[in-house]
């Protein structure tokens, strides 16, 4: 064959392939008793059950006037979640934040060494001091979702932010976009990783593990599209405040008495 | 308007090249490959299918009724089982063979009610080296329902070394309260709210004066005993016989 039959051949053997194609299609669809096939716009199985995710929007409020910086919720995290035991892996952590007179603002996480918690002397200097619990901001505007080059992490319809593991190619991307540094790389699978709002407890009605686990009710989780519940009593009775409004990220975790220095 | 030959051709192969891709890419290729629904479907999929490790409060209720009841109207009553037993879903599956941690030493309930400036003022907080050190804190509070023990267990928590002495002496059975009066105030802000201490020779002179209805306490003629000088003077109240 040489090259001008092999062009020729080309030209006829692609539309031939598609008419043979839509005459397969046919003739299974007309044939009886065979399930058809799925069309592309139907809603595949999610394994979710009885579960709708279009019927909810989950968000978190967090008051930070009652964190008590006890980390559970980060250590019930990471055994709910295999997150890396090392320190530097979190899917959710807590910062505490010491305001100084001079009005500098110093930020360390308390997740990070458990030893070190505590230690900590009244120091004269400091003006007020907090613990903010942090983790993936649930963003409906996440610019970890844009910056994706394989479409790994995307949003589902009930408002949570995932992750693909296995179109997720390692690349980072999504740790350098988001702006609360929610995501970290898991070295173990090459993927990256970060909070799902305990997906997997959500769907069957738990509550996820750092809200089951916090000793002071400083978490509260709830479904925004429901009149009832707690989260949006919450939001209702609360002076209410998202991290870094100016990014447009319309982030679904609300803080209550956010001081203006957290970041 | 004439066009060179060259670029008519030209135009032409590309205008039959883009026809090419746009069919091949509407109308070949079915809907179905650029649709991302079907991996997102799966991703969901193995998100959810995932293992729970904390079985969630309603879950202990079921057999463990007597301490959910315990706890329902203690300072502890929002405070999950899971917080302090750690994830139990295993040991909800299979309670015979698995059984939750249960932290009985010091070192577990000072991650909440260790002193620190960050954490909100009235939550209660104590110094662990200065509380009762050494002691697990099971055996002044019930973990399921704490109360702040009485006097003078309470007082002890920060005086322990009076309390020590006290404890050693013939005022062992006296209550703090007997000559202290201390405010509510004053176990949250100590220094604030001081309590009062007696301030005359008649106050001792209650047991210790010739007359006085006490049996036990040593009497003294609290006219003749002493001169001007205030009892506490020569006596340390917490261990009045002296050193030996």
């Amino acid at each position: 064959m040489n090259k001008r039959q092999f062009l020729k051949g080309m030209i006829l053997f692609i539309p031939a392939g598609q008419l043979l194609e839509t005459l397969a299609r046919q003739a299974e669809a007309a044939g009886p008793g065979k399930p058809k096939p799925a069309k592309p716009d139907a809603e595949p199985d999610m394994g979710l059950g009885d579960y709708q995710p279009a019927d909810h929007w989950y968000g978190m409020g967090i008051e930070i006037d009652k964190c008590i910086g006890c980390n559970r919720c980060a250590e019930a995290c990471k055994a709910e979640n295999d997150v890396p035991q090392e320190p530097f892996f979190f899917r959710t952590w807590v910062e505490r934040y010491r305001v100084m007179h001079d009005g500098e603002a110093r930020v360390e996480c308390i997740s990070v060494n458990p030893q070190q918690r505590g230690e900590l002397q009244e120091d004269r200097d400091v003006l007020r001091t907090f613990f903010v619990p942090k983790l993936c901001n649930q963003c409906a505007h996440p610019p970890c979702v844009q910056v994706c080059p394989v479409g790994a992490t995307f949003s589902t319809r009930d408002g949570v932010v995932l992750i693909d593991k296995d179109r997720c190619i390692g690349c980072r991307y999504c740790i350098q976009a988001c702006p609360y540094g929610a995501r970290y790389f898991d070295h173990r699978t090459s993927t990256a990783d970060k909070c799902t709002f305990c997906y997997h407890r959500i769907t069957r009605g738990l509550l996820p593990a750092c809200v089951e686990v916090c000793p002071t009710q400083a978490r509260i989780f709830g479904d925004l599209r429901s009149k009832a519940s707690r989260l949006v009593r919450f939001q209702r009775m609360n002076k209410i405040g998202v991290l870094k409004p100016a990014l447009n990220t319309e982030p679904k975790v609300y803080y209550a008495q956010l001081d203006g220095e957290v970041r | 308007m004439k066009f060179p030959e060259q670029v008519r051709r030209l135009a032409a192969v590309t205008a039959v090249v883009l026809a090419a891709v746009l069919v091949v890419r509407f109308v070949v290729i079915p809907a179905s490959y650029f649709s991302t629904k079907l991996h997102r479907a799966n991703a969901v999929k193995r998100e959810v299918a995932r293992p729970v490790s904390f079985a969630g409060v309603l879950a202990c209720r079921e057999c463990h009724e007597e301490q959910f009841d315990a706890k329902s109207h203690g300072y502890h009553k929002n405070v999950a089982c899971e917080t302090c037993h750690g994830p139990s879903a295993k040991h909800a599956d299979d309670p015979m063979t698995v059984k939750p941690y249960a932290p009985r030493d010091r070192k577990f309930c000072p991650v909440c009610h260790a002193y620190d400036a960050a954490r909100p003022t009235g939550f209660p907080q104590i110094n662990p080296t200065a509380h009762n050190p050494l002691k697990p804190c099971i055996t002044c509070h019930n973990p399921h329902d704490p109360v702040p023990p009485e006097v003078p267990h309470e007082c002890s928590a920060c005086h322990a070394q009076i309390a020590r002495t006290k404890a050693l002496s013939s005022h062992a059975l006296l209550e703090c309260t007997t000559c202290h009066t201390a405010s509510e105030q004053h176990k949250v802000a100590p220094r604030s709210a001081l309590p009062t201490k007696p301030q005359t020779r008649e106050f001792c002179g209650q047991c210790h004066a010739s007359g006085a209805a006490n049996p036990d306490a040593p009497k003294v003629d609290l006219a003749a005993h002493g001169g001007a000088y205030l009892c506490w003077q020569c006596h340390y109240p917490h261990q009045p016989e002296g050193m030996e």
